[in-house]
């Protein structure tokens, strides 16, 4: 038995390129398996399930940006016929200081989290909940909202990350003392955590340096802007059991998160994920999900609660803002002699911006003999950030990348030569610690250097711009199934959302590694009651330990099927072998009739043992770090200031894409969102601390005429911890773009430009001032 | 208040029902009717997640008042398909992996579909415009303007 999982794995590892040519489905653009019900209309997501008897849920907000909340009357909502329920902070148990977990590529707080879907003792920024009703219609659940009487005392606000640094700004928590600085702070501030990366001696390194370029950039914060807004429906039972369905990127996280809110057990909560309607990050958290919960176990009736665009904006998400430091020095011939970044990250209303990802990644791309990143994760009146793909890594890069590319232009040496010489490779001691294995930097830089984009001339008044870029991508903890039916098909049980066709992939790999047809093998994501436990769909790991989860889960079955024929045949085990989808006798014996594939072992399946079931429960390890190079060529039109994007090219290293119609539709999604974030996206506040622009005519997010065809090229630096060679994806492509088209733009324009957005007012402004 | 009384066509069916003055055709075709395939994004037309055709003509179903649809007709992402022969586009969009999460997917259908019967022939540029009222987060758009352009090729014949 063992002998014929290590040849599966064998085959795997060692020579890949042999194997990689008899490859079926992986590498292949099979039809998606849930493509016909996203076509049709079909698909159900967050809003689209009803129950009967089902209340509407509503949230009542802060109009204040800070303010302590002295006293909630709820009466006068309760008393309106039709209102069936109300919460607020009374309604959740606190949890201690220090209630902490890891989720994800974010840290899990409680007892912020707690204050987070409902305030306790102050409003902390303007959408933050205060209170809501569940009533028998929208209608009647947005007249309770205002009838509850809050009264608020209005407490001086701070938005900017630099302001809320400064001594005496306005406390978002009063008895914050910033971690990681020895001695510990006597006095609280808004600085809740100081982080520090690198390695050698930075003052050596600068003295070595022939030019030293430092700037100070400042970006605003972003949101996911999923098309799909936040919806769930909860069922509470008398008994205590109770039932979810929600959009999420993680059905096994939200149920914990719900369970401990609420102080349930984590097994008496049933979570569905609905299909989701885009996530990127912000959607590994929970929002209205436990107000819901809470909403149905008063009410004993099931609960629905949907948000609008407006409440997307104002209380979910985004990404940080920040201020950041850079400062870097090479020789003449273009060595980097020492590298430094100061990074200020606005964390919202509650610790844990993504600071660290974003120091950690900063100078990824490079190897370094002297570099040092520090972080700052500072609170401020806006809402929490959640995840944003590649969580911080694009801000720390636009940092970075703009200075390595002002370094190169100074040195007169072309850009992607002057990464190049400096570029991180296998055996490099990253910025951040750990020494490198196999990684796709090299390979992207000089694929880029190839590329006909990179070779074709640009027309008058375009400028181009490159950048590279760099994600950990995680593994974690993922379970999966395969059931043998009795007609010999397979369905495939697995845990983690889809956000983009993984269940596709995930087909692909188990038919491949079973060694069947793939529309033998159905997917399916199980709710929180079919599988062991599965981490959150982020970190771009689904498609890494998913594979790892249905591999072990087709080797685990083949063993099984190998047991029964041997059975069957009365041969030993070990001289039964699996080929092709067939139980096949080896070593001199002889097969009776045959081999045995799948069906002719599925329909004697209750005579030679039971039912045959595949399974791996598992946390993945060895994510294989991605790197990307990106192109863009800009037009700038001088009388407007709007920059348009007139060639993008993506390259990026997948390790392997098991289905390459999706992993460039990962490229191009994450540069189209780049471009955005680059260009035109930012929340605007005014005075009293609140958005101006909660919605998407103001908030403006690229449209199809916005943008070009994005072309991609997948570079395959095979991973070798994974059974096909897969790294992940999903969030190294939102990484370069920031700096390549800021890039692009001082190409086009000789200007550089240290502030995101870089739009039209904020270019004409430049242009002007250039004279 | 009174609900009012409404016959109209959807998706070729006779159809009737009750609605509020002040609910919208998104709200009547996802909540009263279970249509869930036109979606909710904005309830601004700035998504165009909820496009559906009225009379022919391309309209956000949220800012259509459900009482209005009087007499009309109105066609959902539900009516694209005929019995199991998917539309070409619909078809398209899956051979070119046009979608990723797809929540903007019946949007877009719907507003190609309505792209295809006016212009048989649009450039890249026409359809780049025409799909600019209905945004995509996850695919950047590439895919699904090559699969519109290659379903106006094929349907083209």
């Amino acid at each position: 038995m063992a002998a014929a999982v290590e040849k599966i794995f064998d085959d795997t590892v060692t020579d890949r390129e042999t194997r990689d040519k008899t490859l079926k489905w992986v590498g292949t653009r099979a039809p998606r398996p849930d493509g016909v019900d996203k076509v049709t209309g079909r698909a159900k997501f967050g809003a689209d399930t009803y129950l009967p008897n089902m209340l509407h849920g509503k949230v009542l907000r802060s109009p204040h940006a800070h303010a302590r909340i002295r006293s909630i009357d709820m009466s006068k909502a309760l008393a309106l016929p039709g209102v069936k329920a109300a919460v607020n902070r009374d309604d959740f148990p606190d949890h201690p200081e220090g209630a902490v977990q890891p989720a994800g590529e974010m840290v899990i707080d409680y007892r912020d989290m707690t204050r987070n879907i409902m305030a306790r003792e102050k409003a902390l920024y303007e959408g933050h909940a205060v209170a809501a009703v569940a009533a028998v219609n929208e209608r009647v659940a947005r007249q309770a909202l205002s009838l509850i009487e809050v009264d608020y005392e209005i407490l001086p606000h701070v938005i900017d990350v630099e302001e809320a640094m400064k001594p005496g700004a306005p406390l978002v928590r009063e008895d914050l003392i910033t971690e990681g600085v020895e001695p510990a702070p006597e006095e609280p501030s808004n600085i809740a955590k100081r982080v520090e990366f690198g390695h050698g001696d930075l003052d050596v390194g600068f003295a070595r340096a022939d030019v030293i370029i430092e700037r100070s950039f400042k970006t605003q914060p972003v949101h996911q802007g999923y098309i799909e807004p936040h919806a769930c429906l909860a069922s509470f039972s008398e008994d205590g059991q109770a039932e979810l369905w929600c959009s999420t990127q993680g059905h096994y996280v939200a149920r914990g998160h719900c369970a401990r809110l609420l102080q349930m057990d984590v097994s008496k909560l049933r979570v569905t994920c609905s299909e989701i309607g885009g996530g990127f990050g912000g959607k590994t958290v929970v929002y209205l999900e436990p107000v819901a919960l809470a909403l149905s176990r008063k009410a004993c009736q099931p609960v629905k609660m949907v948000m609008t665009r407006e409440e997307v904006f104002r209380a979910s998400g985004p990404t940080s803002g920040a201020s950041m430091d850079v400062r870097i020095g090479a020789t003449k011939d273009g060595r980097i002699t020492a590298g430094e970044a100061i990074l200020k990250f606005q964390a919202g209303a509650f610790a844990g911006s993504p600071v660290p990802a974003a120091a950690m990644c900063a100078f990824a791309p490079y190897d370094l003999e002297n570099v040092r990143t520090i972080g700052f994760d500072v609170l401020s009146n806006r809402p929490k950030v959640a995840a944003y793909r590649a969580p911080g890594a694009p801000l720390g890069e636009y940092a970075v990348e703009s200075v390595v590319d002002e370094l190169a232009k100074n040195l007169a040496i072309d850009p992607l030569e002057f990464r190049l010489k400096n570029a991180a490779k296998e055996g490099s001691d990253s910025s951040y610690g750990p020494k490198f294995g196999p990684i796709g930097c090299v390979e992207t830089l000089e694929t880029a250097q190839k590329h006909d984009h990179y070779l074709s001339t640009l027309k008058p008044g375009q400028g181009r711009g490159v950048a590279s870029g760099y994600w950990f991508n995680i593994g974690g903890q993922t379970s999966a199934t395969l059931n043998l039916c009795e007609d010999g098909s397979v369905a495939l049980v697995v845990g983690t959302p889809d956000v983009g066709g993984s269940r596709a992939s995930l087909a692909m790999m188990a038919a491949e590694s079973l060694g069947i047809e793939l529309d033998k093998v159905r997917p399916l994501i199980g709710d929180t009651s079919a599988l062991g436990y599965n981490m959150l769909t982020g970190g771009s790991r689904v498609t890494f330990a998913g594979g790892i989860a249905v591999h072990g889960a087709a080797v685990d079955m083949i063993n099984q099927l190998r047991e029964r024929a041997a059975a069957t045949w009365d041969v030993p085990i070990d001289d039964v072998e699996w080929h092709g989808g067939q139980a096949v006798a080896v070593n001199g014996y002889k097969d009776q009739e045959g081999p045995m594939g799948m069906l002719d072992i599925a329909k004697d399946m209750a005579k030679s043992g039971g039912p045959i079931v595949g399974r791996c429960s598992t946390n993945a390890q060895g994510a294989g770090p991605s790197f990307g190079c990106h192109i863009v060529d800009v037009d700038v039109d001088k009388e407007t200031g709007k920059v348009s994007v007139a060639r993008y090219t993506v390259i990026q290293d997948a390790g392997k894409a098991v289905h390459p119609s999706y992993v460039e539709g990962q490229y191009q999604g994450g540069a189209v969102q780049g471009i955005g974030w680059a260009l035109n996206e930012e929340y605007i506040y005014d005075k009293n601390g609140k958005v101006e622009n909660a919605g998407f005519l103001d908030y403006r997010v690229p449209v199809c005429s916005d943008v070009p065809m994005i072309d991609t090229v997948i570079v395959e630096v095979p991973n070798p911890t994974h059974p096909y060679g897969v790294r992940g994806v999903g969030e190294t492509p939102l990484v370069p773009p920031l700096a390549a088209i800021s890039n692009a733009v001082e190409n086009a324009l000789d200007i550089r430009f240290t502030e995101l957005p870089m739009s039209p007012p904020r270019v004409l402004a430049a242009i002007e001032s250039a004279g | 208040m009174a609900k009012k009384h409404i016959t109209t066509t959807i998706n070729g069916d006779p159809t009737e029902f009750l609605c509020d003055t002040e609910q919208t055709l998104l709200d009547v075709l996802r909540d009263e009717l279970r249509l869930t395939g036109s979606k909710e994004g904005c309830a601004s037309g700035d998504c165009g997640a909820c496009s559906v055709t009225l009379d022919g003509r391309l309209v956000c179903a949220c800012l259509v008042l459900a009482a209005e649809i009087e007499g009309h007709e109105v066609t959902t992402i539900e009516g694209m398909a005929v019995g199991d022969q998917l539309h070409p586009l619909q078809q398209k969009f899956l051979d070119h992996a046009a979608l990723q999460c797809g929540v903007c997917t019946p949007g877009f259908l719907v507003a190609a579909k309505a792209l295809l019967d006016r212009n048989a022939n649009p450039t890249e540029t026409e359809v780049r415009y025409w799909l600019a009222g209905n945004l995509c987060r996850c695919t950047g758009y590439d895919k699904i303007v090559r699969a519109v352009l290659d379903t106006a090729a094929v349907m083209r014949g």
